[in-house]
């Protein structure tokens, strides 16, 4: 948004009077919801202090959320180490001369993105379980991972792909004026430019793979959503759990969002790549269309 | 490949994917509501507005939507006792679970609906705005006849990719115990762990087949209702 007051004129004396008054009336409804969630708690005692106390406890956080938490970020991790290598393998491999490698990357690009995360990820479950490739404990871990790596990876070559298609096509030009050959121009000439360009949306799909991390609790992976469940069983606090775990991830994503925000700032005053920044919304799971479709224009905010 | 035959007879596979098509529906519509009047409260002139509809963008987006899911089963339904079916019905439990996933789904899908829309509302003209804040339209009327149609027209590529990925999210309700694909896909595999390759192809398959038309869809819709200017 430019800015929103385009939609309306500075207010004037009765405006201010009707906005103060609507003001007042949204405040009044929302105590009304609050007062009606607190008054629900409070008739299923759930806003006693028995129930809240745990968190303030160091044993909760040693036993179940710093552990859990380290569960959630080590999956993270490692998924956008694998997802970065197989996305830019493949989002070369679409943009490459040659049609035998071009159609392959297309094909499995298109179809990783076109399929549910917790699909795969039940899948490569079942599949390490069956074949046992990995031992029991590591499984879970292993299945969660392979799932984002997949998604996340389709995502990730279709930002290289755009991040490339971002750049002057005196780029290229020039490469193939002083004699590179396509692979050298792409290896040295445009793929360095176009993952400078990506860094924003990178950082922001960051984001998304944190959260879906929680669906390993779906494959009983040992993150903070399943730890948050096991909070409830150990103590008989299953919502303040629940709370006390949707509060800590929005904080990790709230700031990892200000991060990639941080980095296209960044970018954008450095100016090293000859494309503008690539912004992506950085949530849910496809957030790289957003990127592609606004490839370049900073306010764009596609979703998802 | 009595697998495939298994799929529709034993299985019930059209059954899973009727109730994905269902999930996906309905929390569409919702999260079409609860988002467009999100983005009106983040673009209104109303300060207390503006900031109720920041918070509830930037709190939903950052939270997962297994949480979201299993917070509505676990915390709504069985701590707070907020039932959403007729508790002496026979399906009480599969109709529940079902309404709560989909309250889920539209909760948590809206956030990205209302950021959608927003961009839409970024791609009208400022001309526009002041044009009909000249012929002296108040807020709601300009929103109404004159930036909200062309917003949703602006807005139909992104839309179109939310409708995507809620199909996509809506397996995620088999959390909460909705049979929807990826729980009978969970349970085929169980039961023959011989072919899960057949079995993982044949739900990807159907997943293709409900998402690819949907983005060919709003594609082409974009550029056939894009406003011409």
């Amino acid at each position: 948004m430019s800015s929103s007051s385009v939609l309306f004129d500075a207010p004037g004396p009765r405006a201010k009077r009707l906005y103060a008054a609507v003001g007042v009336g949204s405040i009044v409804v929302l105590l009304l919801i609050l007062w009606f969630v607190i008054d629900k708690f409070n008739a299923k005692d759930q806003l006693t202090a028995a129930k809240w106390k745990p968190f303030l406890t160091g044993e909760i956080w040693t036993q179940y959320l710093i552990p859990g938490l380290v569960g959630t970020l080590i999956a993270a991790a490692i998924s956008v180490v694998f997802a970065m290598l197989v996305g830019v393998l493949l989002g070369v491999g679409r943009l490459s001369t040659q049609a035998w490698v071009r159609w392959p990357s297309s094909v499995i690009v298109e179809f990783f993105r076109a399929v549910p995360v917790l699909l795969m990820m039940l899948f490569t479950y079942a599949l390490y379980a069956n074949y046992e490739v990995f031992p029991p404990e590591r499984l879970a871990l292993a299945a969660v991972v392979t799932g984002l790596t997949l998604y996340n990876g389709s995502v990730v070559a279709e930002l290289v792909r755009s991040g490339v298609y971002s750049l002057p096509k005196g780029q290229g030009e020039a490469a193939m004026a002083i004699g590179l050959t396509s692979g050298k121009s792409m290896r040295l000439i445009l793929l360095p430019q176009a993952i400078t360009a990506m860094l924003p949306a990178i950082v922001g799909q960051l984001v998304v793979i944190l959260k879906d991390t929680a669906l390993g609790y779906i494959i009983t992976y040992e993150e903070l959503l399943r730890k948050a469940e096991q909070i409830g069983n150990f103590t008989s606090n299953l919502l303040p759990a629940l709370i006390v775990v949707g509060a800590i991830f929005v904080i990790v994503n709230y700031l990892l969002s200000l991060a990639a925000q941080r980095v296209e700032r960044m970018m954008r005053r450095r100016g090293r790549s000859a494309g503008g920044p690539l912004t992506a919304d950085p949530t849910d799971q496809n957030a790289a269309i957003g990127a592609f479709a606004g490839a370049g224009a900073s306010d764009t905010v596609d979703t998802n | 490949m009595d697998v495939i035959s298994e799929f529709f007879s034993e299985y019930d596979g059209l059954q899973a994917f009727r109730t994905t098509i269902y999930l996906t529906l309905l929390s569409a519509v919702l999260a079409l509501l609860i988002g467009t009047v999100v983005a009106v409260m983040r673009v209104s002139p109303v300060r207390v507005l503006q900031v109720i509809g920041t918070a509830y963008v930037n709190i939903v987006r950052n939270t997962p939507l297994t949480l979201v899911i299993v917070f509505c089963n676990l915390g709504l339904f069985l701590q707070l006792g907020v039932a959403l079916a007729n508790k002496d019905s026979n399906t009480f439990i599969n109709d529940n679970n079902f309404r709560l996933a989909v309250v889920g789904l539209s909760v948590y899908h809206a956030s990205f609906v209302a950021e959608a829309i927003r961009s839409g509302v970024n791609t009208v003209p400022l001309g526009q705005a002041e044009a009909a804040r000249a012929i002296g339209l108040p807020f709601l009327k300009t929103l109404r006849y004159v930036v909200l149609p062309q917003a949703f027209r602006g807005a139909i590529a992104p839309l179109g990719n939310v409708l995507i990925a809620l199909t996509k999210n809506s397996t995620v309700a088999s959390v909460i115990g909705v049979t929807e694909a990826s729980a009978v896909m969970k349970v085929m595999m169980e039961n023959r762990p011989d072919v899960i390759f057949v079995v993982f192809g044949i739900f990807a398959i159907g997943f293709v087949i409900l998402t690819l038309p949907v983005g060919v869809l709003f594609t082409s819709m974009s550029k056939r209702l894009a406003v011409k200017r």
